[in-house]
């Protein structure tokens, strides 16, 4: 009887906790030499927690992480990849302004005599390890101003600089041209004859079947399957990675009125491009996709953060251009951005002073804030919007996560929107504020706002939206009413597939 | 008043504590010298400081939205500088004035587009516009001083309100002092500093045109620096364009002494106005018990030193201990801290 | 089908936009040199004695010293910080040491040796308060500059050290030669050269590029930057030291208010020698370039009969003009590593 050698690394039984939030939950996976291992799952399924384990970042809650049959503690990223762990990360840490060869070798760069920095060792040796990718790359210029692609190039000529025994790439095809992830899977099949242990984490689907021998399918945090991709098909994937009892959202119907946002031909190049859609009130339309589509591109366009390149938007019926988020307020547009702590909250500000700031000089036109006032619009809200806190006084930050985002909304609420963007409106936060939000959003809905949803969470997108928009690279590639849809449909459009059915708009 | 809660809590701590100071002061003042709290003395007292307080003013407001001005005192001496050329000229000072307070609102404007149209750090910007300032008064000026301006001005410069201790020039403080008070605290104009300083996104997505705040505030920095400058004039009855060099460091103490935090989004004029009293107080009693000026040099600067290191090392002590093991990693991956929903 | 919106992506030749860059950084030193020989050139034909030994040796003299402190000032800016303080060092060493020998307690080797422990001590001051203290270096500096300033004036009270007092020959030494070259400028070069070795060959010194270049991602590498920060500020008070003992050997006169305004023309200097404000790129070449560049700035406004006031202003412009390019630069770059968002 032949007797498998153990796995170069392995994850059993752990378990990681956020906060009240549960990244992952008894999750085990092992990585054997020469094998390509795909880790695949929806947004927030757990992939990134996984991977930071293995980095090094974080320590798991329970469980433990196994390397050559034996278990350690990672004391910090360096001590991974002393181990011989590399990761690839999505988005490169490199140095812009030191040179290729020297991000190459960063933190082991090789030394000449006293101890010096041998750089024409460190030249000669990222040169070779370039020529082996097969890339043709300058080793003496500086990172500044080299593309994506070429710098997660160089992350993997550092994981091979460390000779490194377990390789993990986490979403490494996001912004990777064809050409690029051809000449990138060679260098993967390369490394794998070689012996080492790869874990390739994508949404890809295709690719997880043209590179990797086996596949580990999460969702909500747990391992739901694991097996060979032999045995697998794209559809069993998608199956095992969105398969859930979809709960029931309080969705009331609305009567669709006037056409409220018009946007035709919108583009701005490298994010998206031609984008075109309409939303009327009283809708709401879901915008899906995986991460990196381009929705939160749009919605900062149409917010006018960014400015767009070409097209036109319409704000019933009347052109609009909106060069300031000022200006789009003005124009009745509101946005809810994803990033709860950094763009959408003062968090050393109380409720009141957060939810009055977009609308202070309409509440106060002879500029002096009247301190009854505001709280009394405070209050209002939060009332309305159910917010658990001490008070209209209490300082944001200490709010639970589902109460911050109610406060957002109730921000942009205040400024009597006609037309409200919501990005990624219930992530992070717990069930039960989420039916909540659910609840307000379709509120909202039937009052007359027309709504678009951003939300990577596809049972949410499923069930509130009344058509379904779904971007893939900068493109909408399917437009699926909301009464037919289903999960695979979605998925497939979101990974670019082109769904056999699509509605007529 | 300012509707942050706990934040309130925590400055009127640290407004409480200067005011001890001040009474320890003012203690220590009457024991020291028995002209401490005569006539003569308060004025002189209250000049020595006139001019840095007036700039701590609207440098207070500046730092509270998230930026710095270096440059108050060159344009001090420019506007001072501005007086001397103008008075050779012939010009009266009833036009010369205005003129010099232009100029501050002009250089105010360069800094500002510097810093909100080209991105510029604001630290650098007003580290080269305090040396092109200066330079330029040189260039006007040259190293002569000019005397001989119109006895209404002298008077204003160094005499009082009659029959009161209060020198004309405080009159300009207060009023200044309440009107940005008033602002900053009041007003949602000083909301949206505060939305600036604490968090310059958010309050970009909430509408608050960043921007044009910081360029009008910029404006308002070099115009205030332009009127300290003639007030300097003024009180010495002489232009000379190498006047107030140094007088950046002791606005920045007085600023950050007045618990404004350097990082931005904290503190409050009322804060300021103490931190002035305070360092007027120190210094009138150093000059009394003649204490040499180079101690007092070295006083501020360990002043504006310690009402920093302070409030970081409270800060760290607070958060080293309720900080749970996993506390460094998190911070090294600090960009991705969000939870993966 | 995978639609491709990133086909407009550059072709992975690894570096077609970065090599322009490798090659704009040595422009610096390069159209530094270029810049001077024109500008001397130029004041040569308006005033002929520009080109005389005594001017050359002037212009060169001042140009070391103020060299030397900007590589220690270039050192700090590397890791994203500043050092207002080094005039103040400077003219506290000057003085103490002048005073040293003027009181004839100490021979020149023990003085120039307290010199240099002074100006370690106060940029190892510096440096405690920046890395240990977590004060911003601007803020710090800035309290620092006025404490030692202070304590010079201190030291020095009222008076002065003048020529006489210092004993013979030492300020001939700012006069003396090696083979026709200026012994400050010999030290000023062989300082550079140091430095450029300790910057480029040991791991200390890419360190402090990484620190300055990507605080963030050095820190994931388990680069100490505290550690980093502090040894630079040390060595920036170190070299101003030295720069201070050089200024006492120079003028012979020093009082309390010597070396007032240098810190300007150091930070001028490190800013056109090309470094980076924002830290991670420059050479300490570059800054000893930038020092030579405004001494003979500061040279043909006196030659050329132009108003001495200028200088200030123009070093203002300059700085300016510097921060303004460099962010021009980097933004231009940022723009072809765009990150994608959901």
């Amino acid at each position: 009887m032949t007797t498998t050698p153990p796995p170069r690394v392995a994850l059993q039984g752990v378990t990681k906790r956020f906060g009240p939030t549960l990244a992952v939950e008894d999750v085990s996976l092992d990585l054997l030499a020469g094998e390509a291992h795909a880790l695949v799952g929806e947004n927030g399924a757990g992939k990134s927690t996984l991977v930071k384990i293995l980095a090094g970042i974080h320590e798991p809650d329970d469980g433990s992480v196994v390397i050559d049959s034996e278990p350690v503690t990672l004391r910090g990223p360096a001590d991974a990849r002393a181990r011989g762990i590399a990761v690839v990360q999505q988005e490169p840490r490199l140095f812009p302004d030191l040179t290729v060869a020297e991000n190459v070798f960063i933190g082991h760069a090789p030394t000449g005599r006293f101890g010096s920095v041998g750089w024409r060792e460190m030249s000669r040796e990222a040169s070779r390890i370039f020529r082996e990718l097969d890339v043709d790359m300058d080793v003496g210029s500086l990172v500044r101003g080299l593309s994506m692609a070429d710098q997660q190039l160089i992350e993997i000529a550092k994981a091979l600089s460390v000779d490194a025994r377990v390789l993990i790439l986490d979403e490494p095809t996001a912004s990777l041209s064809l050409h690029e992830v051809e000449r990138l899977f060679t260098i993967v099949r390369q490394m794998r004859a070689s012996g080492v242990a790869i874990l390739f984490v994508s949404h890809r689907l295709e690719e997880v079947f043209t590179l990797c021998d086996r596949a580990t399918v999460l969702r909500d945090g747990r391992s739901v399957i694991t097996a060979p991709t032999a045995q697998l098909t794209t559809a069993d994937l998608v199956r095992h990675m969105v398969g859930r009892e979809v709960s029931l959202f309080p969705k009331t119907a609305a009567e669709l009125g006037d056409v409220l946002l018009d946007v035709r031909g919108l583009t701005r190049s490298e994010r998206f491009n031609d984008v075109s859609f309409a939303v009327r009130a009283g809708e709401i339309v879901g915008f899906a996709g995986l991460v990196g589509a381009g929705r939160t591109e749009v919605a900062r366009v149409l917010f006018g953060i960014d400015a767009a390149e070409a097209g036109e938007i319409r704000l019933a019926g009347q052109p609009v251009r909106i060069g300031s988020p000022s200006a789009a307020m003005a124009a009745g547009i509101a946005y809810v951005p994803e990033d709860r702590h950094q763009q959408g909250l003062v968090l050393d500000f109380s409720i009141t002073d957060n939810v009055t700031l977009p609308i202070l000089p309409r509440l106060f036109p002879r500029l002096f804030i009247r301190a009854a006032a505001e709280r009394a619009v405070a209050d209002r809200y939060a009332d309305r919007f159910r917010v658990r806190a001490t008070g209209v006084d209490q300082l944001v930050e200490s709010l639970s996560g589902g109460n911050q985002q109610k406060v957002v909304l109730a921000k942009w609420l205040a400024t009597d929107p006609k037309v409200l963007i919501l990005d990624e409106p219930t992530r992070g936060i717990d069930i039960g504020a989420k039916v909540e939000v659910h609840r307000l959003i379709s509120e909202l809905a039937a009052s007359g706002l027309a709504i678009v949803l951003i939300s990577s969470d596809l049972p949410e997108v499923l069930a509130m939206s009344d058509r379904i928009l779904v971007m893939h690279e900068g493109r909408i590639t399917a437009e699926i009413p909301g009464a037919t849809a289903t999960e695979e449909a979605v998925m497939f459009a979101a990974t670019g597939h082109q769904d056999p059915v699509e509605a007529p708009v | 008043m300012d509707t942050m809660t706990g934040r309130v809590r925590g400055l009127a701590r640290w407004e409480t504590l200067l005011l001890l100071i001040i009474v320890a002061l003012v203690v220590i003042g009457t024991a020291v010298s028995p002209v401490f709290l005569t006539t003569r003395n308060v004025p002189n007292l209250i000049v020595a400081v006139i001019e840095v307080s007036i700039m701590a003013l609207p440098m207070t407001l500046i730092i509270i939205s998230g930026e710095i001005d270096l440059s108050v005192e060159s344009m001090a001496g420019l506007a001072c500088a501005l007086l001397g050329v103008l008075s050779i000229a012939g010009v009266p000072l009833e036009a010369a004035i205005p003129v010099a307070l232009v100029v501050g609102a002009i250089g105010g404007l360069f800094n500002g587009v510097l810093v909100t149209v080209f991105g510029l750090p604001s630290l650098v910007v007003t580290l080269g516009t305090l040396a092109l300032y200066r330079g330029l008064a040189l260039a006007i000026l040259g190293s002569e001083g000019v005397s001989g301006f119109a006895d209404w001005f002298t008077t204003f410069g160094f005499g009082t309100i009659p029959g009161t201790p209060v020198p004309w020039p405080a009159v300009l403080f207060i009023a200044l002092a309440i009107v940005l008070g008033l602002v900053l605290h009041g007003t949602w104009w000083g909301r949206q500093i505060y939305a600036t300083g604490k968090n310059n996104a958010a309050a970009r997505f909430s509408g608050v045109r960043v921007a044009r705040l910081k360029l009008v505030l910029f404006m308002l920095s070099g115009t205030v620096a332009a009127l300290a400058g003639i007030i300097l004039t003024a009180r010495f009855a002489s232009a000379r364009a190498d006047i107030g060099q140094g007088l950046t460091l002791t606005v920045v103490t007085i600023v950050l002494l007045g618990g404004v935090n350097i990082f931005g989004g904290r503190g409050t004029i009322l804060g300021v106005v103490l931190a002035a009293i305070v360092l007027a107080l120190l210094g009138n009693i150093l000059r009394l018990t003649n204490v040499s000026a180079e101690i007092q040099s070295i006083a501020v600067g360990l002043l504006l030193i310690v009402s920093v290191v302070l409030p970081n090392i409270a800060h760290q002590l607070r958060s080293g201990l309720s900080r749970p093991g996993g506390g460094r990693l998190s911070v090294a991956s600090a960009g991705a801290g969000e939870v993966e929903a | 089908m995978t639609t491709n919106v990133a086909a407009g992506v550059a072709p992975p030749t690894g570096g077609a936009v970065a090599r322009p860059l490798r090659f704009l950084a040595r422009q610096r030193e390069l159209s530094l040199v270029i810049v001077m020989v024109l500008l001397g050139a130029f004041v040569a034909l308006q005033a002929p004695q520009f080109l005389s030994r005594a001017n050359l040796v002037q212009v060169s003299v001042l140009a070391s010293i103020i060299g030397i402190a900007a590589v220690g000032q270039a050192i700090v800016v590397l890791t994203r910080n500043v050092d207002l303080s080094v005039e103040a060092i400077i003219g506290l060493v000057a003085f103490a040491v002048a005073d040293l020998l003027a009181g004839r307690t100490l021979s020149e080797p023990a003085a120039i040796g307290v010199g240099l422990g002074l100006g370690l001590v106060l940029g190892i001051g510096n440096g405690i308060l920046v890395s240990v203290g977590k004060v911003p270096a601007i803020v710090a500096t800035l309290g620092t500059l006025s404490i030692y300033r202070g304590l010079l004036l201190v030291l020095a009270g009222g008076k002065q050290v003048t020529l006489t007092d210092l004993p013979e020959g030492y300020t001939s030494i700012s006069r003396a030669d090696i083979a026709g070259v200026p012994v400050f400028v010999v030290l000023a070069v062989v300082i550079v050269v140091i430095a450029a070795i300790l910057l480029r060959q040991t791991r200390f010194g890419r360190q402090v590029y990484a620190v300055g270049s990507n605080p963030e991602a050095a820190a994931v590498i388990g680069i100490r930057a505290g550690l980093v920060t502090f040894a630079a500020f040390a060595a920036c008070g170190l070299l101003a030291g030295v720069a201070g003992i050089l200024w006492g050997m120079e003028f012979g006169t020093v009082n309390a208010s010597s070396a007032t305004g240098v810190t300007l023309s150091v930070i001028a200097a490190v800013v056109v020698g090309g470094v980076n404000i924002f830290g991670g790129s420059g050479t300490v070449v570059g800054a000893g370039l930038g020092a030579l560049f405004l001494a003979f700035i500061q040279n043909a406004l006196i030659l050329l009969r132009l108003s001495q006031f200028w200088l200030q202003a123009i070093y203002g412009i300059v700085i300016l003009v510097a921060v303004l390019l460099d962010a021009a630069f980097l933004r231009r770059l940022q723009r072809s590593t765009s990150r994608r968002r959901a």
